[in-house]
C-alpha cells in the first residue's frame, strides 16, 4: 500500500482475507487476519493464566500474583458495581475485560493488526452485554424490570417525558459503548500512524527534514504512551459499564 | 464517561475516500476502493458476516475456558490462601488460650502454694507457742509447788526458831537472876515469867 511516500493511516485496518470459505447464502466469509488475531488472543490469554498458575503456589511469584491480581481487580469491581450478586456474571465481565485489554495491548505492537478497532466488535461486544442485561432482566424481575424505565418521586405530569427519556438513555447505551471503545482505538492508531508518516516523510525530504523530524518523533513518542494508557483504561471503563448495566438487570427500580 | 475521541472517528470517517483534513498539507492519500464497496475498513459490510462469525467462536472459546478452566483455577488458589490464612490465625489464637490457661493456672497453683505456706507457718507458730505456753505453765506450777514447800519450811524453821527463843531466854533469865543475886530461881517461876513477858 505505502508505495514511495504515500503513507497511508488506515491500511493498518485492512481486513485480509487468510482462507475463503466461499458465499452460503450469499453471505461471504472467509478467515481473517481479524480472525487469527482474535484466535491468537483467547490463546495468549489462556495459556498465560494457566501457565502463570501452574505451580499453584501458597506465596505466588510474579506471573501468579499477575493472573491473582487480575482476578482480584475485575472480581472487585464487579463486587463494587454490582454487589455480591453480581459475581455470577464474573466470567462475563472477566473474559470481556481480557479480550479487550489484550486486543487493545496487542494492537500495540507495531503491524499487529488492532481487533477492537473495528465497529462491528465492539458493537457485537456491547450488544452481547445489553442483550445479557435486558434477558436476564426480564428472566428474573419479569415487568418488574420495565421499572428500570419508571423512575420513582417524580411528579405524574413529568412521568412520560421522564420514560421517554429513560428509554433513549438505556437504547444509547450499546452505542456509546461500542463507539467510544472502537473511537478511541480507530483514532489513536491514526493519530500514531500520521505522526510517523510524518517523520518518514520528513527525514526523505533531506537534512533540514531531519531537524524537522524531531517534534513528530516526540508526539509519536508521547503518543504510543498516551495509546497505552488508552488501550487499558478503555478495557476498564468497558468493564465498568458493563457491570453498572448490569447493576440495572440485578436491581432495576432506582 | 464521556467519549473524548468520538468525534475524531466520526472526522476520519466522513473524510477517509479522500485525504485527512489534519494532514492536508503533506501527502497522505488514502487509496482508491478496493475490491470490496467500501474503502474505509471499519465500515466495509462486507467484512462484517466473517468477523462476528469468528468473534462468536473466540470470545465462546474463551469464555469457557475462562469460566470452566482459568478462573475456578484461580478461584480454588485465593481460597485456599484464604482458608490457609484463617486456619493459622485460628491455631494461633488457640495457642494464645492455651498459653494463657497455662499461665493462669501457674499463676492459681502459685497462689494456692503461698495459701498453703501461710497456713504451715502460721499452724507452726501456733504450735510452737501453745508448747510454750504449756512448758511455762507446768514450769510456773512447779516453781509454785517449790515455793509452797518453802514457805512452808520457814514456817517450821521459824516456829522451831521461836521455841528455841523461849528455851534460851528462860535459860539467860536464870543465869542473869542468878548473877544479879546470887540465887537460882526454880524453872517454873523463870518459864512463867518468860512466857508472860513473850505474850506481852
Amino acid at each position: 500500500m505505502a508505495s514511495g511516500s504515500v503513507i497511508d493511516p488506515i491500511h493498518q485496518f485492512q481486513i485480509i482475507k487468510i482462507v475463503e470459505l466461499g458465499q452460503p447464502g450469499g453471505v461471504e466469509l472467509a478467515f481473517t487476519n481479524s480472525a487469527a488475531f482474535m484466535f491468537g488472543i483467547v490463546a495468549l490469554v489462556f495459556f498465560f493464566l494457566t501457565f502463570a498458575t501452574r505451580g499453584r503456589t501458597l506465596v505466588p511469584g510474579r506471573l501468579q500474583s499477575l493472573a491473582e491480581l487480575s482476578y482480584e481487580f475485575v472480581a472487585s469491581t464487579v463486587r463494587g458495581s454490582a454487589g455480591n450478586e453480581g459475581m455470577k456474571f464474573f466470567p462475563l465481565v472477566f473474559s470481556l475485560f481480557i479480550f479487550v485489554l489484550t486486543a487493545n495491548m496487542v494492537g500495540m505492537i507495531p503491524y499487529a493488526f488492532t481487533v477492537t478497532s473495528h465497529l462491528i466488535v465492539t458493537a457485537a461486544l456491547a450488544l452481547l452485554v445489553i442483550l445479557t442485561v435486558i434477558i436476564y432482566g426480564f428472566v428474573r424481575h419479569g415487568t418488574h424490570f420495565l421499572h428500570l424505565f419508571v423512575p420513582s418521586g417524580v411528579p405524574a405530569f413529568l412521568l412520560p417525558f421522564m420514560v421517554v427519556i429513560e428509554v433513549i438513555s438505556f437504547l444509547s447505551r450499546p452505542i456509546s459503548l461500542s463507539l467510544r471503545l472502537f473511537a478511541n482505538m480507530l483514532a489513536g492508531h491514526i493519530a500514531m500512524k500520521v505522526f510517523a508518516g510524518f517523520i518518514v516523510m520528513m527525514t526523505a525530504s533531506g537534512v533540514v527534514g531531519w531537524f524537522g523530524a524531531v517534534l513528530p518523533l516526540f508526539m509519536v513518542v508521547a503518543l504510543t504512551a498516551l495509546e497505552f494508557l488508552v488501550a487499558a483504561l478503555q478495557a476498564y471503563v468497558f468493564a465498568v459499564l458493563t457491570c453498572i448495566y448490569l447493576n440495572d438487570a440485578l436491581h432495576p427500580g432506582h | 464517561m464521556s467519549e473524548p475521541h468520538g468525534p475524531a472517528g466520526i472526522i476520519v470517517a466522513q473524510a477517509s475516500p479522500g485525504t485527512l483534513p489534519a494532514a492536508s498539507g503533506v501527502e497522505i492519500a488514502v487509496p482508491a476502493a478496493e475490491a470490496h464497496g467500501s474503502n474505509f475498513p471499519p465500515f466495509d459490510v462486507h467484512t462484517f458476516p466473517s468477523q462476528l462469525l469468528w468473534l462468536v467462536i473466540a470470545f465462546a472459546a474463551l469464555y469457557l475456558l475462562m469460566s470452566r478452566v482459568a478462573l475456578p483455577r484461580i478461584a480454588t488458589i485465593l481460597e485456599e490462601r484464604h482458608d490457609r490464612i484463617a486456619d493459622d490465625i485460628e491455631e494461633a489464637g488457640k495457642l494464645k488460650a492455651e498459653s494463657e490457661a497455662a499461665a493462669e493456672a501457674y499463676e492459681k497453683a502459685l497462689a494456692s502454694a503461698r495459701t498453703k505456706a501461710h497456713g504451715i507457718a502460721t499452724e507452726t507458730r501456733d504450735t510452737l507457742a501453745a508448747e510454750a505456753e504449756t512448758r511455762r505453765k507446768s514450769l510456773e506450777a512447779d516453781l509454785n509447788v517449790k515455793l509452797a514447800a518453802a514457805e512452808v519450811q520457814i514456817a517450821a524453821t521459824k516456829t522451831a526458831a521461836m521455841a528455841n527463843v523461849r528455851g534460851i531466854a528462860v535459860e539467860a533469865a536464870g543465869t542473869i537472876v542468878n548473877t544479879l543475886i546470887g540465887t537460882t530461881p526454880t524453872s517454873g517461876a523463870v518459864e512463867e515469867a518468860v512466857d508472860t513477858a513473850i505474850k506481852g
